[in-house]
């Protein structure tokens, strides 16, 4: 008898509710802006919140709702993306700043020196807890590939002396690389740069240069030799004013000054570490 | 008076956060934000207050004549589960700056193990119904005081220098370990029953 109630109730109880349910959401049904849902058919759905929104519904609902939000925001969606949103929110199209996730170090197996072995867990974060990594160089990329994991859209590779290398094709600037890594090697530039400082270094030049062979050594004399004063030395770290780099100068003579050849060119797709194509690079510099 | 301490029991004396340590998933997702926490604080409120009045209409209604009160759980969990899914519709519909302010919280506690917590506390003591509804007015309101405090704690922790290792969720857990003892301060002053 009690199981032939229990049926009954339960039963009752989830057919009432269902019902209810089911004739509340006909009767109070809210209809939404179609335009949210085309928007957020034509985002990249890499939910990275590059936009500053929690993923690419919510930047969808925002910039089809607020008439202050920019049409641009979605960053990996790039330009195609950002003329679509513009086009159907009727807002005014704006480019796109396109970034790149450039790599801060070119201290390969065979240039920078390890202090001890390293067995752990094979992440750069817990890595860097240990010690602070095997790596003499204690700003340095450690290898381990925790930004090639972090990236959603499979712009890393680990090359095999031991440097993440940035697929510029599939990278989309959206920072979650930058974001992961304990000791931001990685930073993101602006895609056109001319120039770029293979290193992270803060150490001062001795020890830089006891710890790995490109380092930055901060001789300072990129910054002396640079004619329109776009180079100098910060923290023990060669930083380039990249707006007037690239505005003024077309024969970059920080390349071929650089003791350590920390500073090379910014060519797409290049690692630095890759000596091959380094050297290709330079010979685009030479002809220049 | 009876009322009003049962209510002052369940909201500081027995805080379901701070002393009984329910709820804690809410209570460490949604203090990030002081204004995010009230409304939060608002959403619990109201469910838990008319979810628990319609389960205890349910519980007395037909579970005890019919001796399943061992079904207790599963009802309630149907019953508050179906409530707070009209209750989203309803208040999508015909107030929408409600649903501006705490709409996106609704679903949030309709999983929650507090709102289940007090109808089965409830049926447990065989509350009558007012008695019933204070209790869940007085647990909600201590919920959201407690989730309140906590965001504004955790406003000032971004300021804070805190060791890396327990950046984030670590020094929040610390944080509410702080606040649960200072809460043990009220401990047995009203008793539960």
């Amino acid at each position: 008898m009690i199981s032939l109630y229990i049926l009954f109730v339960l039963v009752g109880m989830g057919a009432l509710f269902g019902v209810l349910i089911a004739l509340a959401h006909k009767k109070m049904a809210v209809e939404t802006d179609p335009r949210i849902h085309e928007v957020d058919d034509i985002l990249p759905k890499g939910q990275c919140g590059a936009c500053g929104y929690a993923g690419c519904m919510a930047y969808a609902e925002a910039v089809v709702k607020n008439p202050d939000v920019a049409p641009n925001l979605c960053i990996p969606g790039k330009e195609a993306v950002a003329l679509e949103v513009a086009r159907i929110t009727g807002k005014n199209p704006a480019p796109v700043e396109l970034k790149l996730a450039t790599v801060r170090c070119a201290g390969t197996y065979a240039k920078a020196n390890r202090v001890f072995e390293y067995k752990g867990i094979r992440d750069c974060v817990a890595a860097n807890m240990l010690q602070g990594g095997s790596k003499g160089c204690r700003y340095g990329c450690l290898g381990y590939g925790t930004c090639k994991e972090a990236c959603q859209f499979g712009a890393m590779t680990m090359t095999p002396e031991g440097l993440p290398r940035v697929n510029p094709e599939r990278c989309t600037g959206c920072g979650k690389c930058a974001q992961v890594c304990p000791r931001s090697v990685i930073q993101l530039y602006d895609l056109g740069i001319h120039v770029r400082v293979n290193c992270n270094s803060r150490d001062k030049g001795q020890v830089s240069r006891q710890n790995c062979q490109v380092s930055c050594i901060a001789c300072g004399i990129c910054s002396k030799q640079c004619p329109h004063g776009a180079i100098k030395i910060d923290n023990f770290l060669a930083v380039v004013d990249h707006a007037v780099c690239r505005e003024k100068c077309s024969d970059p003579v920080c390349l071929a000054k650089c003791p350590t050849k920390a500073i090379t060119l910014a060519v797409l797709g290049v690692a630095p570490g890759d000596e091959d194509q380094l050297d290709a690079a330079s010979g685009i510099a030479a002809r220049h | 008076m009876e009322y009003i301490l049962l209510f002052l029991g369940a909201a500081v004396v027995n805080n379901f956060v701070l002393t009984r340590f329910l709820g804690l998933c809410i209570f460490f997702g949604v203090s990030k934000n002081f204004n995010a926490s009230v409304s939060m604080g608002m959403a619990v409120i109201s469910v838990m207050t008319m979810s628990s009045m319609i389960a205890w209409v349910i519980s007395n209604g037909i579970l005890v004549p019919l001796q399943l009160t061992f079904l207790n759980t599963i009802v309630f969990v149907i019953v508050i589960a179906t409530f707070v899914q009209l209750l989203e519709m309803f208040i999508k519909k015909f107030v929408p700056t409600l649903y501006g302010v705490w709409g996106i919280y609704l679903l949030l506690v309709a999983t929650n193990c507090i709102v289940l917590a007090v109808p089965l506390i409830n049926a447990d003591k065989h509350y009558d119904f007012f008695t019933s509804t204070v209790n869940a007015l007085g647990s909600s309101s201590g919920f959201a005081l407690a989730l309140i405090l906590m965001s504004s704690l955790r406003e000032k922790l971004q300021y804070a220098k805190v060791p890396k290792t327990l950046e984030g969720l670590g020094v929040s857990f610390v944080l509410a370990g702080l606040l649960a003892l200072s809460f043990q301060g009220f401990g047995g002053m009203i008793p539960l029953e």
